[in-house]
């Protein structure tokens, strides 16, 4: 099928062209080292508080980096599609007889490689904290944070490609994401939060997202914590995927 | 034998800007036959790229139909796309990838697998003066270069009509002639049928075999470059006469050439218009012997596609 191949074609591209800037890479998962490095240790007097969820600090707060590197590692890849509809490359590809959905699918599969890439760095460095981890279970919570980080970047490319303006562009990343990063008790918790604010964030799939994903590093696989968040995610990645479609067909109405 | 590569009937397009519509193309009928240069010339704004676009399938038409290289537009779009190649004003490469890994990339979008697109590609860009661009970055390549590997791309599935949006522009005169080269053998060797926009008319004028006119959205004048020039302003022809006396006269026997305008007699300076200036000079010259009228300056000015668009429109392509 074309889907396939076309995906493929568009991946290996983008995949060469990101290996040929491992810059951009190495400072996305700079960002959460640093949090874990200059952050993480005030948390570990926090664990003992009243209202911490259960859990040492580092199995609570590194699930949180990896949704936060997952939703920005995804929320900018918009600016990249803009400069290459600037640059041409996106009409080229879409007079050829590629499948539209494979067009986006291609770049959001290359981002989400980087992401992988970048929570196993953050994982293993973590474990040099204290961080306590079952395998499974670390590789389950990078499965999880794939599926989020490709559901931005499905939506990221989708906005990009709506507006084609990095003017216009920035500012929504960043009005979107801030709420979501504060709502979803990536940082601290949201069981320390007032009850207000821990109503406003039940409506945040993002922090059902990062729940999961501690339940994941305390080892309870089978919970309905972790099936909430995973069908969380998938739904997400099926809205991105949709509006990507959605955006490419839309080029040529 | 069906012979015709484009045939667009009524071919419209309207765009919704602020609740008001405004319509860019508006109503374009055009033909276009298997091994033709059709030039599509128009000023800035006039609906070329619109219309282009529509027939590339990269926007779709709010009215009318077209067929393109045998596929319906709306009907079978992947099929117009898999015959055509499309070479667009705004490049088609990053600059931060490398030349030959982009044609192979385009290439496998249209199925072409990697060892046949490599061979096609290396020939195409030695046929273009680019062989030792394969391992270079895009945008290391200079605008000639750059336009060029673009007609590479466009090429690599050797398309049977390729649309060229604008291929000179910003290119020096030197890069506009060896382009021009270059699309010429595209038709005669290979036998591509070539359209290509341009709001330069002596790109229209050399290259093409047939022009096609746009102003505001619609077709005003189609035919080849020497038809619409005979056609619409005629060739200018100025004499100088040795006496000033002598002018009132000529114009007199040059208005009585066939198809002449009324010539207009200014000092020694006489000024008028005929459809074939070539053919009408010699018998001007002998009429003026007969008559004893010395001219001692004779000029003939072929209109250009610029005086054509002036006197079809009223404004000038420069505009």
């Amino acid at each position: 099928m074309t889907f396939f191949s076309d995906t493929w074609t568009v991946f290996t591209r983008a995949m060469r062209l990101s290996l040929r800037q491992p810059m951009w890479v190495a400072i996305g998962v700079l960002q959460p080292i640093l949090y874990l490095t200059l952050f993480g240790p005030l948390l570990v007097p926090l664990a003992n508080a009243p209202g911490f969820p259960p859990g040492d600090a580092w199995t609570v707060f590194v699930p949180g980096l990896l949704v936060q590197l997952g939703i920005f590692g995804g929320a900018f890849v918009g600016f990249g599609i803009i400069a290459e509809w600037r640059s041409g490359v996106i009409d080229r590809e879409l007079v050829s007889p590629a499948s539209r959905t494979a067009l986006i699918t291609g770049r959001v599969l290359r981002d989400v490689v980087v992401l992988v890439v970048q929570a196993i760095i953050l994982i293993v460095c973590a474990l040099f904290f204290g961080l306590r981890v079952p395998v499974g279970a670390a590789v389950l919570g990078i499965i999880m944070i794939g599926l989020l980080g490709a559901a931005f970047s499905y939506f990221s490319y989708s906005a990009g490609l709506a507006m084609k303006s990095e003017d216009a562009f920035a500012p929504l990343v960043n009005m979107v994401s801030l709420p979501i990063l504060l709502l979803s008790g990536i940082l601290l918790p949201m069981s320390l939060a007032p009850q207000w604010l821990q109503l406003l964030s039940d409506v945040n799939p993002f922090k059902h997202i990062v729940n999961a994903v501690r339940a994941l590093f305390r080892g309870e696989v089978g919970t309905f914590e972790v099936g909430l968040g995973l069908m969380l995610a998938l739904i997400l990645i099926a809205l991105g995927a949709w509006a990507g479609k959605r955006v490419f067909e839309l080029q040529t109405k | 034998m069906d012979t015709a590569m484009i045939e667009a009937r009524d071919l419209k397009r309207t765009y919704k800007a602020k609740g008001k519509s405004i319509e860019a193309v508006r109503g374009v009928d055009l033909s276009v036959r298997a091994g033709e240069i059709v030039g599509f010339l128009g000023p800035n704004g006039a609906g070329k790229t619109t219309t282009l676009k529509m027939l590339c399938t990269l926007l779709e038409p709010t009215g009318g139909t077209a067929v393109v290289a045998g596929h319906d537009l709306r009907g079978d779009p992947v099929g117009v796309r898999r015959a055509i190649g499309y070479v667009s004003q705004a490049g088609s490469t990053a600059p931060e990838a490398r030349a030959g890994e982009e044609i192979v990339s385009h290439a496998k979008l249209y199925g072409i697998d990697p060892k046949t697109a490599e061979a096609r590609a290396r020939k195409l860009l030695a046929d273009l003066d680019l062989a030792d661009v394969w391992d270079r970055n895009c945008g290391s390549l200079s605008g000639g270069q750059r336009r060029r590997l673009d007609i590479v791309m466009g090429l690599i599935h050797e398309p049977k009509l390729v649309f060229l949006d604008e291929p000179s522009t910003g290119l020096d005169p030197q890069s506009r002639a060896n382009l021009w080269t270059h699309i010429r053998k595209l038709r005669d060797e290979m036998g591509t049928t070539v359209f290509i926009t341009t709001h330069y008319m002596d790109e229209a004028d050399s290259l093409s075999d047939r022009i096609l006119i746009i102003d505001q959205g619609k077709i005003v004048a189609e035919g080849t470059p020497a038809e619409l020039k005979k056609r619409v302003s005629g060739d200018t022809i100025t004499l100088t006469l040795r006496r000033a006396e002598d002018a009132v006269e000529a114009a007199g026997v040059a208005g009585m050439l066939p198809g002449a305008d009324v010539p207009v007699a200014d000092g020694h300076i006489v000024r008028f218009h005929v459809p074939d200036g070539g053919s009408a000079l010699p018998v001007l010259l002998a009429e003026f012997t007969k008559a004893g009228i010395e001219a001692i300056g004779v000029e003939v000015n072929r209109p250009t596609l610029d005086d054509v668009f002036l006197t079809l429109t009223g404004r000038s392509l420069r505009e």
